[in-house]
């Protein structure tokens, strides 16, 4: 896990991707997933909505708005990261500099998916969401994450709390190896593996 | 209170409690393919971690490879080199793998069935979302990520959290020509693409018990598609009766108690569901998406909805979006349009099943002038099946493409891709944008009903009879 993840909760700019489903084959298309490699994904990242198919970049797309540039921050709306399992969805996100997305909800593979990357997801009512693409609306939005306090605040003492599993949260703020505490399992998991042995053993 | 089957797997297999809302379960069977295992080998490799139980672990080579040829280099440079990094780490740690050269070889989620490696009670796990269809029988399986492929390969074991568990009661018979494939899209279409996250749903109800395996493996396939983390069905006298003889089912010697086991596995009637639908499989005609979500589906006879038919903004604007993407104008009869590209496979329709269904409508006839149809067996069991039994013959007489087993153009990681505006009756599941090619434009249908579009040129309400 990155270790550097603590002070990226900070701040950073917001980018609007006003859409519901997004799902991860637009996140990272098929073409970028035949590498064995876990990097170089940032170029892929919304291939199809960011280039047209000529490869120049789409000026449509808020990717390519001057304003977004630098954005690390991504607010989008219900059901986010749906579809194939692909990790490479939230690499190429991250690589992009995402460390943050704010949505109404996202899919659960995804969800697990970010979190074991160091990505902190955060998942508000609609009426929420709502209010902060108005923000959006009025202008770029820098917006300070406070991951201990649950909050996201917007300057001028303004805030907005938000609700995070517990495991997820103490996972993100230790920054703990996923396999290794696992691991401190060992005698359980032999111990579990013998008992399954004896109660079914055609399962090997 | 009686437990859920969900929760009766889950609890069994629980290791420890590594957090407050978070255990850490066992892995019963972890399935691996090219595309999402790599970087896990390299994780493994750089903490010098061994892999703990090869002997539980089974790879098969799919998404990446050519349905035209049987050689690593056959869909491309990329590609090669993936399936030449997964022999390597399979050969470096023992695990046992079905290449290009076994006759075996398929799609995981077709080959973990019919090898037996797919029991009831299990919890399986792989590096695909389409890992919901070993839910069929009744084994707690689902998608994992590749940092999590790593953490099984290492411990043999996953942190989880319990989810909300869903009832999906499906009662009554299916009329002619409606298969489980529009069961599932039906369902989807009612629940929506996101009305199942969080839960593990589990199907049930008179229509569930009438299907074959092949069946309850399509429904439980797409479950994921609206969102579930995993479809459930308990094991039956159906379940059993296909398990044994598998290659890797149960020995005469624990055929018994594996048995009595799986017998055991059925959620008790006075569970409570946090979530309970009910479905009247009578009423469900064969199914046809529209748009580019799973949930933009209707009956083959209705017109594309209008946007201002749905109540949520969101809603309206994706369905604009659509409209556009796909070419179309609300009102429209999906029967009015042509199909540029048929394809019949993928891990939701390329088992013998679907090839029988397809084939008894093909028969005797010819692919319309234009369009290219193709037929891609979901492993080397089916597709020798479907050769012994002439199905093969059929297909190629009436001028369809007989291809080597592979995810082929579900994805289109390979070289089977629709082309930018063309229009495809596809049995795959998911419709996305750019999904089988970047502009290509998707429709999910049966097996019936892509065999009928491609002969008529046209989509085709089969229940009419009149369009052949």
């Amino acid at each position: 896990m990155n270790p550097s993840i603590h002070h990226l909760f900070a701040s950073g700019l917001v980018c609007p991707l006003d859409k519901n489903n997004v799902d991860t084959d637009q996140i990272i298309p098929k073409q970028f997933l035949t590498s064995v490699s876990r990097d170089g994904f940032a170029e892929a990242l919304f291939y199809d909505w960011r280039y047209l198919a000529d490869g120049s970049p789409n000026p449509d797309f808020v990717l390519n708005y001057p304003q977004y540039q630098g954005a690390s921050i991504l607010l989008s709306r219900a059901n986010f990261g749906c579809g194939s399992s692909r990790e490479h969805a939230p690499w190429a996100l991250q690589q992009y500099g995402f460390q943050v997305i704010i949505a109404e909800s996202f899919a659960d593979i995804f969800y697990n998916n970010c979190a074991n990357n160091g990505m902190l997801l955060i998942a508000l009512s609609k009426g929420n969401i709502d209010s902060l693409f108005t923000r959006c609306s009025e202008g770029p939005q820098q917006w300070h994450i406070d991951l201990k306090n649950q909050e996201i605040r917007f300057g001028n003492n303004a805030a907005l709390g938000f609700e995070i599993d517990p495991d997820i949260k103490q996972r993100l703020l230790s920054g703990l190896d996923f396999i290794g505490s696992s691991e401190q399992f060992a005698p359980q998991i032999s111990d579990f593996e013998q008992s399954r042995k004896a109660s079914q053993p055609w399962l090997g | 209170m009686g437990q859920t089957l969900y929760q009766k797997i889950y609890q069994s297999h629980v290791v420890g409690q590594l957090n407050a809302s978070t255990d850490l379960l066992y892995v019963d069977r972890h399935l691996i393919h090219e595309v999402t295992s790599p970087q896990a080998f390299a994780g493994l490799k750089q903490a010098n971690r061994p892999v703990r139980r090869p002997d539980l672990t089974f790879a098969t080579m799919d998404h990446n490879v050519s349905t035209q040829r049987r050689s690593m280099d056959a869909a491309g440079e990329t590609s090669r080199k993936q399936l030449e990094a997964l022999a390597q780490n399979c050969d470096e740690h023992r695990i046992p793998l079905l290449d290009l050269t076994h006759p075996d070889q398929g799609i995981v989620h077709v080959i973990g069935p019919e090898l037996g490696l797919t029991q009831p009670g299990m919890i399986i796990v792989c590096g695909d979302s389409h890992t919901s269809t070993h839910g069929a029988f009744g084994a707690l399986s689902f998608g994992i990520g590749t940092s999590e492929v790593e953490h099984v390969l290492a411990t043999q074991t996953l942190p989880q959290q319990q989810a909300k568990t869903l009832k999906i009661d499906i009662n009554g018979a299916l009329s002619p020509h409606v298969t489980p494939k529009d069961v599932i899209l039906a369902v989807i279409g009612e629940l929506g693409t996101a009305g199942g996250n969080g839960y593990v749903a589990e199907f049930s109800g008179s229509a569930i018990r009438a299907m074959s395996m092949e069946g309850r493996m399509t429904l439980c396939n797409m479950s994921i598609e609206m969102g579930a983390k995993a479809g459930l069905i308990a094991p039956d006298d159906t379940t059993i009766t296909y398990l044994k003889g598998k290659e890797h089912a149960p020995t005469a010697e624990h055929w018994d108690a594996a048995v009595a086991y799986w017998q055991s596995l059925y959620s008790d009637d006075d569970a409570v569901f946090d979530k309970v639908v009910f479905i009247d499989a009578s009423r469900i005609k064969p199914q046809i998406s529209w748009g580019t979500s799973p949930e933009q589906v209707i009956a083959v006879d209705q017109p594309i909805p209008a946007a201002e038919a749905f109540s949520e903004q969101s809603k309206q604007d994706a369905a604009r979006r659509a409209y556009e993407y796909m070419g179309l104008t609300p009102g429209q009869k999906l029967t009015d349009l042509t199909v540029d590209v048929v394809f019949i496979g993928s891990c939701t329709n390329s088992r013998i099943e679907d090839l029988r269904a397809a084939a008894s409508l093909v028969e005797g006839k010819q692919v319309a002038e234009g369009v290219r149809a193709l037929i891609v067996p979901g492993s080397g069991q089916v597709k020798r099946q479907a050769e012994s039994e002439g199905l093969a013959t059929i297909f190629k007489a009436a001028g369809f493409e007989w291809r080597e087993p592979g995810c082929s153009m579900c994805l289109g990681m390979n070289d089977d891709r629709v082309e930018a505006g063309q229009r495809c009756a596809s049995t795959s599941n998911r419709n996305f944008e750019g999904r089988q090619g970047r502009g290509s434009r998707t429709h999910l249908v049966s097996p019936t009903m892509a065999a009928a579009a491609a002969i008529a040129g046209r989509f085709v309400d089969i229940t009419t009879g009149d369009w052949a």
